[in-house]
C-alpha cells in the first residue's frame, strides 16, 4: 500500500508523452516542474531548518547563468588586462558547474548568515538576490546586460559507444525534467529523514534546546543552505537550456514569492507540499488566463494564497495527511486496535 | 568527597550592566555527587547555569569541566564534552512525537555521514536501528514508554518534564544540570523524579540540582550550595544548611529582635 502511491507517480510521469498530445500543456508541465525543484529547494530551508530564504531565486538564476555562460564561452577583461577566455563546453558540464557554484554561494550565504536568524536572515537573503541581479544587469560584458544571453544550447547526451543525443523536443526536456525532480526528491527526502534532518528540525524547533543536546546548529544550517542552493541552481540551468534566453529579469523577487507560495500553499515541511503547492500555481496563469486580464490574475494568485493560509495554515498536504490520519485512527479505534495502531507509528521510523 | 573534581568553579562574575547577577562564586562537584544548588528568588541560580553550559560568557572567572576550560565554548561543545542541562521552563520539541524528542536529543551518538544518507548504505540503517533502539531504552527509564508515539505538546506538564530529561539523558551527560525538575509537580510526580534522580546517579552521572522544593532538595543531595544575590552564603551537609542561621535568614527574612 505504501509502495502504490509513488509507483503510481512514476508511472504517470513516465507514461504523459504517450497520452498527451497538447504541447503546449506538456510545455506548462516542464515550466512547472522546474518551478517545482526549485520549490522542493527552498522547502528544505524554510519547512525544515525553519529560515525563510527570500532570495532563493539568486540560486537558480546564479545556476541559469553559469550553465548558460559554461555552453556559450565568453571572454571577459578582468581588472588590469587581465583576460579571461572560456570556450564553449557542453551543456551536461554547465549543469554540474551551475550546481557547484550556487551550492558554493549557498555556503557563503549559510556562513555569512551565521549569526543572524529570522528577520535578519531573509534581509541578508533579499540583499544577496539584489547584488546577484545588478551583476547581472551591469557586467555586460559577460552577461549582455538586458540585452540577454541568446542562443543557449540544448543539452546533449553522450552514451559511450552509441553516439551523442540532443535534447530538441519537449517530451526529451521532460524526462530530463522528471528524472533531475526525481533525484532532487530524493536527496531532500533521505536527508529530512535522518540523523541531518532531524538536527534540522530541531533548529527549527527550538534553537537553545537543540544546542543544549549537542547539536551544532550553525553547521547544519549551512548544509542545508548548501543543498538547497545546489539543488535550486540545477533548476536553474534546466531552466536555462529549456528556454534558451535568460534575462537579468530571472532575478526579479516575484519568482521568489512564487516559490514561497508554492511551499506555503502545499505545505513546508512535507514532501510533497511543494509538489502539489507548485502545480496549483503553475497551473493556475494558464486556467486564469482565459478570463482574466493580467491585473486581474494577480490579485486572484494573492486571494487565493490567503484564503489557503487561513483555511488551511499549515498547508494543503499536511492537513490533508491530518485528516486522513484521523480517519484511519477513528476506524481503528471503532475496531478496538487504537493502541497497536498508535505505537505502530512511532516504531516506523 | 566521592570522587575526583568534574566541574570546578573559580571566582565567577556576571553583570549585567550595572546588575551584579553572580560574584566570586567558587565551588566544585565531584564526580558521582548531587549537589544542590538552592537560594530565593532571583539569587543567581539559573544564570550560573546559563554560565556553566555556555548560553552566558561570564564577566570574570573561570569555569573547567574535567580540567577543560570552559569559557569561550559554544553550548554544542560544551554538551559535547558531557556537561548536559535542562531548562526551568518545559523544553521539548512540542510539534514532534516523543520518540522522535528522544532521537534528536541522541544527536552525538549518530556516527553516520552525509553520504551514508544520502546513498542509503547498509551503515545508515544499521546506525539508525541502533538509534531507535537506544531511544526506547531512555524512554523506558523515565517511564515514558507507552506514549512514545505522542506528540509532546500532547503530554501532560508532569510528563513534559519527564521528557525534557530524557532528551537530556539522550546526550550522554557525564554529569546534567537540572533546573528546577520538579516544580510544579504534584507529590507523586514529583517523587517520581527524584527516584529517576537517583537511578541516574547510580549509573555514574554527577548532578547538579537547582530547586525550590526544600524538602526534595535536602532529601537528594549530598552537599548543598546556597546562594542569595548572586553570592554563596553558606555550603554543606543538607543538616548543617538547615541549621545554617543565613540560610534561615535569606528565606525567612529577619525575624523580629526578641525584647
Amino acid at each position: 500500500m505504501k509502495r502504490a502511491v509513488p509507483t503510481f507517480w512514476l508511472l504517470v510521469i513516465f507514461t504523459l508523452p504517450f497520452w498527451l498530445q497538447d504541447q503546449y500543456v506538456l510545455h506548462i508541465l516542464i515550466t512547472t516542474g522546474i518551478f517545482i525543484i526549485a520549490a522542493m529547494s527552498l522547502n528544505l530551508l524554510l519547512g525544515y531548518t525553519g529560515q525563510l530564504s527570500l532570495g532563493h531565486v539568486a540560486f537558480f538564476g546564479i545556476g541559469a547563468y553559469v550553465s548558460a555562460l559554461t555552453t556559450l564561452g565568453f571572454d571577459v577583461e578582468l581588472f588590469g588586462g587581465f583576460r579571461v577566455v572560456h570556450e564553449p563546453w557542453p551543456a551536461v558540464a554547465g549543469f554540474f558547474i551551475a550546481i557547484t557554484i550556487a551550492g558554493m554561494s549557498g555556503y557563503v550565504i549559510g556562513k555569512l548568515s551565521f549569526k543572524v536568524r529570522g528577520a535578519y536572515f531573509v534581509i541578508v537573503t533579499i540583499s544577496f538576490a539584489e547584488v546577484t541581479r545588478l551583476v547581472a544587469l551591469n557586467w555586460v560584458e559577460l552577461t549582455q546586460g538586458p540585452l540577454a544571453l541568446t542562443n543557449i544550447p540544448p543539452f546533449t547526451l553522450g552514451f559511450p559507444g552509441l553516439g551523442n543525443y540532443t535534447l530538441w523536443d519537449k517530451t526529451a526536456y521532460w524526462y530530463l525534467v522528471g528524472v533531475v525532480g526525481l533525484v532532487a526528491y530524493v536527496v531532500i527526502g533521505r536527508l529530512v529523514n535522518s540523523r541531518i534532518g532531524r538536527a534540522m528540525i530541531a533548529l527549527k524547533e527550538n534553537e537553545s534546546l537543540a544546542s543544549s543536546v549537542g547539536i551544532d546548529v550553525t553547521h547544519y544550517l549551512v548544509l542545508a543552505a548548501v543543498v538547497s542552493a545546489a539543488i535550486a541552481g540545477g533548476a536553474g540551468s534546466l531552466y536555462a537550456h529549456y528556454i534558451k534566453i535568460i534575462d537579468p529579469d530571472i532575478f526579479l523577487f516575484i519568482y521568489t514569492v512564487t516559490m514561497v507560495i508554492m511551499v506555503i500553499t502545499g505545505g513546508k515541511g512535507s514532501l510533497a507540499g511543494p509538489i502539489v503547492g507548485g502545480l496549483i500555481f503553475g497551473f493556475l496563469p494558464v486556467i486564469v488566463r482565459a478570463f482574466a486580464a493580467p491585473a486581474v490574475q494577480w490579485i486572484l494568485y494573492g486571494g487565493l494564497t490567503i484564503l489557503v493560509v487561513f483555511v488551511l495554515p499549515r498547508g494543503i498536504v499536511p492537513t490533508l495527511q491530518g485528516w486522513i490520519a484521523s480517519r484511519t485512527q477513528s476506524e481503528s479505534a471503532r475496531a478496538g486496535l487504537s493502541w497497536a495502531g498508535g505505537s505502530k507509528s512511532g516504531d516506523a521510523k | 568527597m566521592a570522587g575526583e573534581v568534574i566541574l570546578s568553579i573559580e571566582n565567577v562574575a556576571v553583570q549585567f550592566g550595572g546588575l551584579v547577577a553572580l560574584s566570586e562564586l567558587t565551588f566544585t562537584v565531584c564526580e558521582g555527587e548531587i549537589v544542590g544548588l538552592i537560594g530565593p528568588n532571583g539569587a543567581g541560580k539559573t544564570t550560573a547555569f546559563n554560565v556553566f553550559t555556555g548560553f552566558l560568557k561570564p564577566t570574570s572567572g573561570e569555569v573547567r569541566y574535567r580540567g577543560t576550560l570552559l569559557n569561550g565554548l559554544k553550548p554544542y561543545e560544551i554538551a559535547g564534552l558531557g556537561l548536559v542541562r535542562t531548562f526551568q521552563r518545559t523544553s521539548v520539541f512540542q510539534n514532534n512525537s516523543v520518540f522522535e524528542n528522544v532521537l534528536i536529543g541522541l544527536h552525538r551518538r549518530g556516527r553516520s555521514t552525509l553520504w551514508d544518507t544520502l546513498l542509503a548504505l547498509p551503515r545508515e540503517k544499521i546506525a539508525e536501528r541502533e538509534v531507535a533502539g537506544k531511544a526506547r531504552e531512555i524512554l523506558a527509564l523515565v517511564g515514558l514508554e507507552s506514549r512514545a508515539a505522542e506528540l509532546a505538546g500532547a503530554l501532560s506538564y508532569g510528563e513534559q518534564r519527564l521528557l525534557g530529561i530524557a532528551l537530556a539523558l539522550a546526550a550522554q551527560p557525564s554529569m546534567l544540570l537540572l533546573d528546577e525538575p520538579v516544580s510544579g509537580m504534584n507529590p507523586s510526580e514529583s517523587a517520581k523524579v527524584m527516584k529517576l534522580v537517583e537511578t541516574i546517579r547510580a549509573r555514574g552521572v554527577a548532578i547538579l540540582l537547582v530547586e525550590h522544593d526544600m524538602p526534595t532538595v535536602m532529601q537528594v543531595s549530598d552537599r548543598i550550595v546556597v546562594l542569595n544575590y548572586g553570592r554563596i552564603i553558606a555550603e554543606g551537609s543538607p543538616a548543617e544548611i538547615q541549621r545554617h542561621p543565613d540560610v534561615i535568614r535569606a528565606y525567612l527574612g529577619e525575624g523580629k529582635k526578641r525584647a
